[in-house]
């Protein structure tokens, strides 16, 4: 596998005014209430962790975990108070001010909750913005923007000013300004949390859309579980500034690595959200029956299938060789028994 | 005692106040006390004692140190401005290049540095004015006198008043649309026929030179001020003294330094309209969303591309308040510095009012309200005007409004020329209408004058004598009856009762600093009058807001009366006190509250709107009739808003009891006008605005901290 695009090593931020030197002295051992009564807090404690290229990896807690003080370490929009970040193999935190910047016009997107469009610029304006930031003519940059409105289905309000477009629409000029300097690394902070539900549905899946045609690697910061579950190849969990658990959503719903993690699981539907080669036995049985399914395909798109079954039904892969087998009873109990002992 | 448990505040502040009274009570008024008028404070008295301070004899009459503190800070003002003599006239002395004498000649730093200031802004101000009126110095200043002579032709003509009318009806369309530009027209052909363009243009220009500088100097310091925390809080104190010092107190320094004239005022203009506008930028920036910011930064910016591509535009519409703030600075500015000898409708003015013409001040006090009237709106509507898009605009629409004013130019220049010939010999009243040329109402408004003194002399004297007997000077008597000692125990005490030791250490050393000043009595005075002053409009104020606030209509009504009134620059508001009341210090009281009432009814009204509908709503379900609403929901929530409205029309009061000296008061106002006259008042000028900014700000202490943590308590924002 090539280098990670993101790597963290044990990266603490912490807000105060001897911040540096309680670090110093708490040896790797930061306890959030003692540097609390010491007029400290701590706002990311010991974030380590690796995004490989192509990959999805999101970010989920509530309000005050500190997942966002988290991203603007990663983009170096706050300053890490102790740790290494690595981006694309180069030292972040020792960056000046001009590779920083060099970074940012090249490597960089980022897209925020309250869209922070400018706005005194229109939407093709807006979205050229960066690329004028680089030093590219005025002519050439709307010409790019101009492909980057149609990406995100903007044509026809391309001269509209912010304050004339709706919430959802708004949100995708932010995407795609975030996307015109053709960045590798994408960080969406909360991206749609603003919206309304059923506008949240549409961006999530467009969001996908757009994913799948351009492989970026991403950071998505989000307080909704379901949205994680949804859209993430990895969820990192965060609460009071540390990584509860950092898994693939199978097996965060499957094995909560604590009680405050089991807590967001209890109430996912899984169908939705486990495979079948998440719960199939590896081994095959000889009772096979005739039905074969795919190991990548979602519970709940073929338990009806097997349910009818009464024999054991066969899972295959791609290339159609036999991975393993699944019971209808375990899909049963999957579906409706045993997530009360499940740890 | 049951209420003293339940509230022990009160029980503190009840302590307070006996305290106060005891002291008042057990300190007699010293037997050769006698509050001292007029010049006789200079007479050397054989009684007084003296001290000496940094080489500086200070004489003053002694008094049992518990009546009255001695004035430790006497020297400040004789400091002050010899220091500043010295600075001009000795210190560094250069050799300079005369241009004239083709010689070097010595001079001192500073008196070459502000000599050159004052040369290049009488040449930005004589350019502008030329370009308006016309002249020859401008084209002077870059070849000579000779070559004028030689080349009469190339004298600016100066516009005709007719393009300058239309020119700004067409900026008015442009920035606030039809009704705005109908109304700059008609203001300023007004301005025009009835004769008062020369001086209306000379203010004017004024504005032009003053404004975009104190513009460019503003904004630059509240970036800065963003930027560094220690820029902000080296600017913070100075910013809250400018802010509540009386204009016309700065005008005694510049006297001093740069001369008199227009040029002094310009730079004097400057110094006071610079504050708002930095506070304003501050605010501007500070108010841009962070994400905002932190998108600018993903994008790639560096800090200059991030200050002016991102911050500055993102917080246009406060940077442009800002803007409107500095204009109307400055055009109250430009009436004032008629003390100091600047040209214009202020200089008209104040020669009018000298006279007693009240007509003619009336006049001229008519064209400063619509100018005034005229800057706030178009200013304002800058502001909130919102950038269209127009690229997909042809030419012909994109640049009408420039080929329309080209178009006036035209016409313009033609009907000039055709009223050259057709008024010949005679004044070209297609060009100008010469000053005292036009139609004239000044004659109609004082037999109006006359009138009203003869039909209503006697209830008016009644009133005023009844006033004075009955009110005032008790009053007055009262305020000086308080020994120095009660009433720094009496503020201090205040300050600590509401916000604690460092409250009252602020207040404490604000007050001392005015006991320590020779001008303690004075100062008296000046709280009296500005204390009644406030009462009163606070009463009318809070009254009116309060009954405006029960119907939609007359609050809009009412806002819009209150916006209008403050635009005037509070000089104006002598005029028709004079014209009713004549020359006392009850027509200083009424233009006090008349100008103080303004920001009461505002305040109130916005108080009272603030309050959140949900809230209104959860009242009247609960069955409240409309006075159980008003006074337990409304007044409550409000109070913390009409309390800081309190302190504007402290600060309104004291301004307008200052220039009330004009008319002629006892209090520091009177010191300010005599140090306006005397070659020595610079530093008796500015300890004396200083010791009127301190009143103002012992107050505004007082009142911001109770504000704040009441609204903390009621958890409003």
């Amino acid at each position: 596998m090539s280098e990670p695009v993101i790597k963290c090593e044990s990266v603490y931020k912490i807000f105060g005014e001897n911040a540096e030197t309680m670090l110093k002295e708490a040896n790797g051992n930061v306890d959030a209430k003692t540097f609390q009564e010491n007029g400290c807090i701590v706002g990311v404690n010991n974030a380590s962790f690796e995004v490989s290229k192509g990959e999805m990896l999101v970010v989920m807690g509530l309000s005050g975990s500190g997942k966002s003080t988290l991203l603007r370490c990663i983009s170096r929009l706050t300053d890490a108070t102790g740790g290494k970040i690595f981006i694309e193999g180069q030292d972040l935190l020792n960056l000046n001010n001009k590779e920083l910047i060099d970074l940012r016009r090249n490597k960089m997107g980022m897209v925020f909750q309250s869209f922070a469009l400018l706005p005194h610029k229109t939407v093709v304006e807006n979205i050229a913005f960066p690329l004028q930031i680089k030093g590219i003519n005025t002519g050439e940059s709307i010409n790019k923007a101009m492909d980057m409105v149609k990406l995100v289905g903007l044509d026809g309000r391309e001269n509209y000013f912010p304050r004339e477009l709706s919430g959802g629409q708004q949100q995708r000029v932010g995407i795609a300004r975030s996307l015109a300097v053709e960045p590798d690394i994408w960080f969406l902070d909360e991206p749609f949390s603003a919206l309304d539900p059923l506008i949240r549905k549409e961006m999530q899946d467009e969001f996908l859309r757009l994913q799948e045609k351009l492989q970026k690697t991403i950071m998505f910061i989000t307080h909704d579980f379901d949205e994680a579950l949804k859209l993430a190849d990895r969820i990192a969990i965060m609460k009071d500034g540390v990584i509860e658990q950092l898994d693939t959503p199978a097996n965060i719903v499957l094995n909560p690595a604590t009680e405050y993690v089991r807590k967001f699981t209890e109430e996912v539907p899984r169908e939705k959200v486990l495979l079948i080669e998440d719960v199939m036995d590896s081994s095959t049985t000889e009772n096979i029956g005739d039905l074969k399914v795919l190991r990548d395909e979602i519970i709940e798109n073929v338990a009806e299938k097997i349910l009818t079954q009464e024999k054991t039904v066969a899972v295959i892969d791609n290339n159609n060789n036999i991975v393993g087998s699944i019971n209808p009873t375990k899909i049963i109990n999957t579906v409706f028994g045993g997530r009360k002992n499940n740890n | 005692m049951e209420i003293l448990k339940k509230y022990p505040k009160l029980f503190q502040w009840l302590f307070l106040l006996i305290v106060f009274f005891a002291l008042c009570f057990a300190i007699d008024v010293p037997e050769t006390y006698k509050f001292i008028r007029g010049q006789a404070e200079f007479v050397k008295d054989p009684n007084q004692s003296t001290f000496v301070f940094l080489g500086k004899e200070v004489r003053y009459y002694a008094f049992d140190v518990f009546w009255r503190l001695p004035p430790l800070l006497g020297w400040l003002p004789i400091w002050i401005n010899d220091s500043l003599f010295f600075l001009m006239n000795d210190w560094m002395p250069m050799e300079f290049w005369n241009e004239d004498t083709q010689e070097y000649k010595t001079r001192p730093l500073v008196l070459q540095i502000t000599r050159n200031l004052t040369a290049f802004m009488t040449f930005l101000i004589e350019l502008i004015r030329e370009i308006l009126l016309g002249g020859l110095e401008t084209i002077v200043a870059f070849t000579s006198w000779d070559w004028i002579d030689a080349n009469p032709w190339a004298e600016l003509p100066g516009l005709p008043w007719t393009i300058v009318a239309a020119g700004s009806a067409i900026l008015a369309y442009k920035l606030g649309g039809r009704g705005l530009a109908i109304f700059a027209g008609l203001a300023m052909t007004y301005i025009s026929i009835f004769g008062q363009w020369k001086p209306s243009m000379q203010t004017l220009s004024f504005i032009l030179v003053a404004a975009p500088l104190s513009f460019i100097f503003g904004l630059s310091l509240g970036i800065a001020a963003f930027k560094s925390k220690r820029v902000e809080k080296a600017l913070y104190p100075i910013l809250l003294v400018m802010q509540t010092m009386p204009q016309y107190a700065v005008l005694v320094p510049a006297l001093v330094l740069f001369g008199v004239g227009d040029h002094a005022a310009v730079i004097i203009t400057m110094i006071v309209a610079v504050p708002p506008m930095i506070l304003l930028t501050l605010l501007g920036l500070r108010a841009v969303p962070p994400e905002v910011i932190e998108a600018g930064r993903m994008s790639g910016c560096n800090n200059w591309q991030l200050m002016f591509k991102v911050l500055i535009p993102t917080a246009r519409r406060d940077i442009l308040i800002g803007v409107n703030q500095v204009i109307m600075v400055c055009f109250s500015m430009a009436v004032i510095s008629a003390f100091i000898g600047a040209k214009g409708l202020g200089f008209n003015l104040l020669l009018a009012l000298n006279q007693l013409n009240i007509g003619l001040a009336l006049e001229a006090g008519l064209c400063i309200s619509l100018i005034a009237i005229l800057l706030d709106k178009m200013s304002l509507a800058w502001a909130n005007k919102q950038v269209d898009y127009f690229g997909n605009l042809n030419f012909f629409q994109r640049n009408k409004n420039s080929l329309f004013f080209g178009l006036i130019m035209i016409v313009g220049i033609a009907l000039a020329y055709f009223g050259s010939v057709y008024f010949k010999g005679g004044y070209n009243y297609l060009f100008e209408v010469p000053h005292n040329k036009g139609i004239s109402t000044a004659d109609f408004w004082n037999k109006g004058v006359d009138w009203i003194f003869d039909t209503f002399f006697v209830y008016i004297k009644a009133f005023n004598t009844w006033l004075i007997v009955e009110v005032l000077q008790p009053m007055r008597a009262l305020y000086l009856r308080m020994p120095a000692i009660a009433t720094i125990v009496l503020v201090v005490g205040a300050g600590y009762l509401i916000g604690g030791i460092r409250s009252a250490l602020v207040v404490c050393g604000l007050t001392l600093f005015i006991a320590l000043s020779p001008w303690w009595d004075r100062a008296l005075v000046t709280t009296y009058m500005a204390t009644f002053g406030v009462i009163v409009s606070c009463i009318i104020g809070f009254t009116v807001g309060t009954l405006c606030f029960q119907n939609k209509h007359s609050t809009k009504f009412m806002l819009n009366v209150c916006d209008i009134f403050q635009t005037f620059p509070s000089f104006v508001y002598l005029i028709p006190v004079m014209m009713l009341f004549g020359i006392t210090d009850t027509s200083v009281l009424i233009a006090v509250i008349v100008y103080a009432t303004i920001p009461a009814t505002r305040y109130t009204i916005e108080g009272l709107r603030s309050v959140p509908s949900g809230l209104h709503d959860a009242a009247t379900m609960s069955g409240v009739t409309k006075f159980q609403r008003l006074f337990k929901i409304e007044f409550p929530l409000a109070f913390p808003h009409m309390m800081l409205g309190l302190n504007q029309t402290i600060v309104f009061a004291l301004f307008m009891v200052i220039i009330g000296a004009f008319i002629g008061t006892e209090d520091l106002g009177q010191y300010i006008l005599k140090a306006l006259s005397d070659k020595k008042g610079a530093g008796i000028g500015l300890t004396l605005g200083i010791c009127v900014a301190f009143i103002g700000l012992i107050f505004d202490n007082l009142i911001r901290t109770w504000v704040d943590k009441r609204k903390k308590h009621l958890g409003i924002d």
